[in-house]
């Protein structure tokens, strides 16, 4: 801890977001996710492709020699940024954040390339409310190399290829590869990314890791997560705070504009001190997952307290101070709120994150 | 990501320090001449000029040079002492100064001579400075000053103070401003402490009875007081958000400290309320670390106003909980006399002291209203306050 990581964008990061922006709101601008989260499949594959082919968003942090971008976290929390501010939805978190950080650390080869690529999507199948620290699950049992059992709320379950499954064996945790399963989808608060809920019946798996490796790939890969979901957050509080603002230099009543009131000036300046802090905590942490630092745990524990809790205030701030029109269904302020909400939830509430600090800094409550 | 050109730059750093140390071994000589010697071979500030105590380089090669002398044992110029010169004064005088100015002033600034204080406070002008009403009229070659300013630190120990006067009271209060270094042991200029809610008087009030300062040791232009001003308290705001702390650094530390060290203490909801601020602190913190990043990078950016109000807040609640978390220990005060304390200290390290200064954080250096009204404005673009007083003269403007 005696450096800090570059808390800044590098040009090339720079440029990144400006590709991934551009492709965003041309392909999949806000009124395009509002028509699709009531259809059958909200999942946009044509989007997903094209940005996996023209930024290597699907594997970015994979080596160039696995298939991968041959980047890094911190590219990954530059993309989820941008796909915190423009809601797209297509399976970033659960294939190219979740399922390639467990292929990664349970050493996987043969799976991996084609993730990277953008071939296949890999999805790890924990419910989306899983943290870093939690139990292994216990949900799915593995009896003569088949998979039987359930897992609810999974993130971008509906569009999975192939799923990442933790498992009970009988050797005890392990992760495996299965390619055959089912999958309901589930009424979600956040319609911007559909859950389903998986069942395996007998599935025939492949084993990528046991026992201890299998424990540690799981806790990397919800580190990572709950890490690279902190940008995604802050990308999401950005666009709250940018729209809320315009909104009030635009908006006129009392024969002035609303923005000129200093009831709402001063919380707009003190929602941008909050995003502040938020970008700051969402850097460091990206950074600090990018070089494997040993302060990753706190860095990433913080930045998930930190932007998870700033996100819905931004979101509840936009909806609040657009008035009637931010709670219409046209508007996408409640897209944005549901997005924070549940963000908050998912990876580790803003208190178990604390509570995590709490055992790694030395502040507990008894002892 | 270390560059060829910046390892270069880093070895000429060590080796300049080297030949300092060897020139000027601290064991054998005299703290001042070292600060000198140091001050001339640009290694004071190396982001100033060549000739100034510089060397033109990036500010954070600072900390080569900084950690060289550190491990060599070298005396420090005590930064603390001397913060409103080294923070305020002295990029006013390099950014507004004559080049005589500087070659006068920036050397004994530096080295702690000459302590440097801050006059621009008035009793009628505080969040709305440009109010201010301290009177400066022409005489020959000279100006001669009459009015009350306060808040003052250090003035008791100070050689010079930076003093903002109304040259200008036909035009509106923005316009009529001028800027000036005042020698702070000229007849007519008498200092009296300024007791404050902790006891002691770290701060004084600073009376101006016919003052007469040279024209010479004016800063900036004849009017264009305001806009000097400003450019001092944007540097204010950096120096008190700005400051490079450990983690768990300043007020959060005592608290921790008396959490782990007495567990009889702990409570559910203390705990709770501990965790949140640590993690506050922490974003503070890095986020500290990113605007002197910037800063480094040549891009400083709006940051430094989110790190005061962050600061601020902050130390606030912590010292509120600390006393809370110390129970009975926490009825008790220290030293309700009247002290003069030698450096200004933002929260200081007791725990009933840290609570009643800490809520001076956030009025100094801006209150935290205005600084949200400057943000809101300057960063977020919205609309400005309604100025009633912008083309009313000064002298006509109610009070």
């Amino acid at each position: 801890m005696t450096s800090f990581p570059s808390l800044l964008h590098s040009d090339d990061e720079l440029e990144l977001r400006e590709t991934v922006r551009r492709q965003l709101a041309a392909r999949s601008g806000w009124s395009t996710v509002l028509e699709r989260v009531e259809t059958d499949s909200p999942h946009d594959p044509d989007t997903w492709r094209r940005l996996a082919a023209e930024t290597g968003a699907a594997g970015l942090p994979v080596g160039e020699d696995a298939g991968g971008a041959g980047a890094s976290w911190r590219e990954t929390a530059v993309v989820a940024e941008e796909l915190g501010r423009s809601l797209a939805i297509v399976p970033f978190l659960g294939s190219a954040v979740l399922g390639t950080a467990a292929l990664l650390a349970a050493g996987d080869t043969e799976l991996l390339p084609q993730v990277a690529g953008g071939e296949r999507t890999a999805v790890l199948a924990v419910p989306l409310s899983s943290w870093p620290g939690r139990e292994f699950p216990t949900s799915v049992t593995v009896e003569g190399g088949a998979l039987t059992g359930s897992v609810t709320s999974v993130a971008d379950a509906a569009v999975a290829d192939v799923l990442i499954v933790p498992a009970q064996g009988p050797d005890g945790p392990s992760l495996w590869v299965v390619e055959s399963f089912e999958t309901s989808p589930r009424t979600a608060l956040d319609m911007t990314r559909p859950l389903g809920d998986v069942t395996l019946s007998a599935a025939p798996g492949r084993q990528i890791a046991s026992g201890q490796q299998a424990v540690d790939a799981l806790q990397q890969a919800l580190t990572v997560g709950a890490g690279i979901l902190a940008s995604e957050q802050l990308g999401l509080a950005e666009q709250c705070l940018e729209t809320t603002v315009a909104y009030l230099k635009e908006r006129y009543q009392f024969g002035r504009q609303i923005g000129s009131f200093q009831a709402l000036k001063h919380r707009m300046a003190t929602l941008w001190v909050d995003v502040t802090r938020a970008r700051a905590a969402a850097r460091y942490a990206a950074g600090c997952l990018a070089t494997q630092d040993p302060d990753t745990a706190v860095a990433v524990a913080v930045a998930a307290a930190v932007c998870s809790d700033v996100a819905v205030l931004a979101a509840e701030e936009c909806v609040q101070l657009h008035g009637g029109i931010g709670f219409t269904w046209e508007h996408p302020a409640h897209l944005w709120l549901k997005r924070a909400k549940a963000d908050q939830i998912a990876l580790g509430t803003p208190d178990r994150h604390r509570s995590r600090i709490a055992e790694l800094v030395d502040l507990p409550l008894v002892g | 990501m270390t560059t060829p050109a910046a390892s270069a730059e880093t070895d000429d750093l060590r080796n300049r320090v080297q030949e300092l140390l060897s020139s000027h071994p601290p064991e054998s000589v005299d703290r001042l001449d070292f600060l000198r010697a140091r001050f001339d071979a640009g290694l004071a500030w190396v982001a100033y000029p060549e000739g100034l105590g510089g060397l033109g380089l990036p500010r954070h090669r600072q900390r080569v040079v900084d950690d060289e002398l550190a491990a060599a044992g070298a005396p420090d110029n005590s930064p603390r002492k001397i913060g409103i010169g080294l923070g305020m004064a002295a990029p006013t005088i390099l950014a507004f100064g004559t080049e005589e100015q500087k070659q006068r002033w920036l050397r004994p600034l530096w080295t702690g001579e000459e302590v440097w204080c801050q006059l621009f406070s008035e009793p009628g002008a505080g969040s709305d400075l440009a109010a201010l009403g301290t009177r400066a009229v022409p005489d020959g070659e000279e100006w001669v000053v009459n009015g009350q300013k306060v808040w003052t630190s250090m003035a008791h120990e100070a050689r010079w103070g930076i003093l903002v006067t109304r040259t200008d009271p036909d035009v509106p209060k923005h316009a009529g401003m001028t800027y000036f270094g005042c020698d702070m042991r000229g007849p007519g200029v008498e200092v009296r402490p300024l007791r404050q809610a902790t006891g002691e008087a770290e701060f004084n009030e600073v009376f101006l009875t016919d003052v007469r300062v040279p024209d010479t040791d004016r800063i900036g232009d004849v009017g264009n007081g305001w806009r000097v001003a400003t450019g001092t308290l944007m540097n204010e705001r950096v120096a008190i958000g700005g400051q490079a702390t450990p983690r768990e650094g300043g007020m959060l530390g005592m608290v921790t400290d008396v959490w782990r060290s007495r567990p009889e203490l702990r409570t559910p909801g203390t705990h709770a309320e501990l965790l949140e601020l640590w993690v506050r602190a922490e974003a503070a913190r890095i986020t500290g670390e990113r605007l002197r990043q910037q800063l480094a990078a040549g891009t400083p950016g709006p940051e430094g106003s989110a790190a005061k109000l962050m600061f601020s807040d902050l130390n606030q609640k912590l010292s509120g909980l600390l006393l809370e978390l110390l129970g009975e220990d926490g009825l008790a005060y220290d030293d309700w006399t009247m002290r003069r304390p030698t450096e200004v200290h933002f929260h200081g390290n007791r725990p009933g002291y840290s609570y009643v200064r800490a809520k001076g954080n956030s009025i100094e250096g801006g209150t935290t209203e205005v600084l949200l009204n400057i943000v809101a404005e300057r960063v977020l673009g919205l609309p400005g306050e309604i100025r009633v007083d912008k083309d009313v003269p000064w002298k006509d403007l109610p009070r």
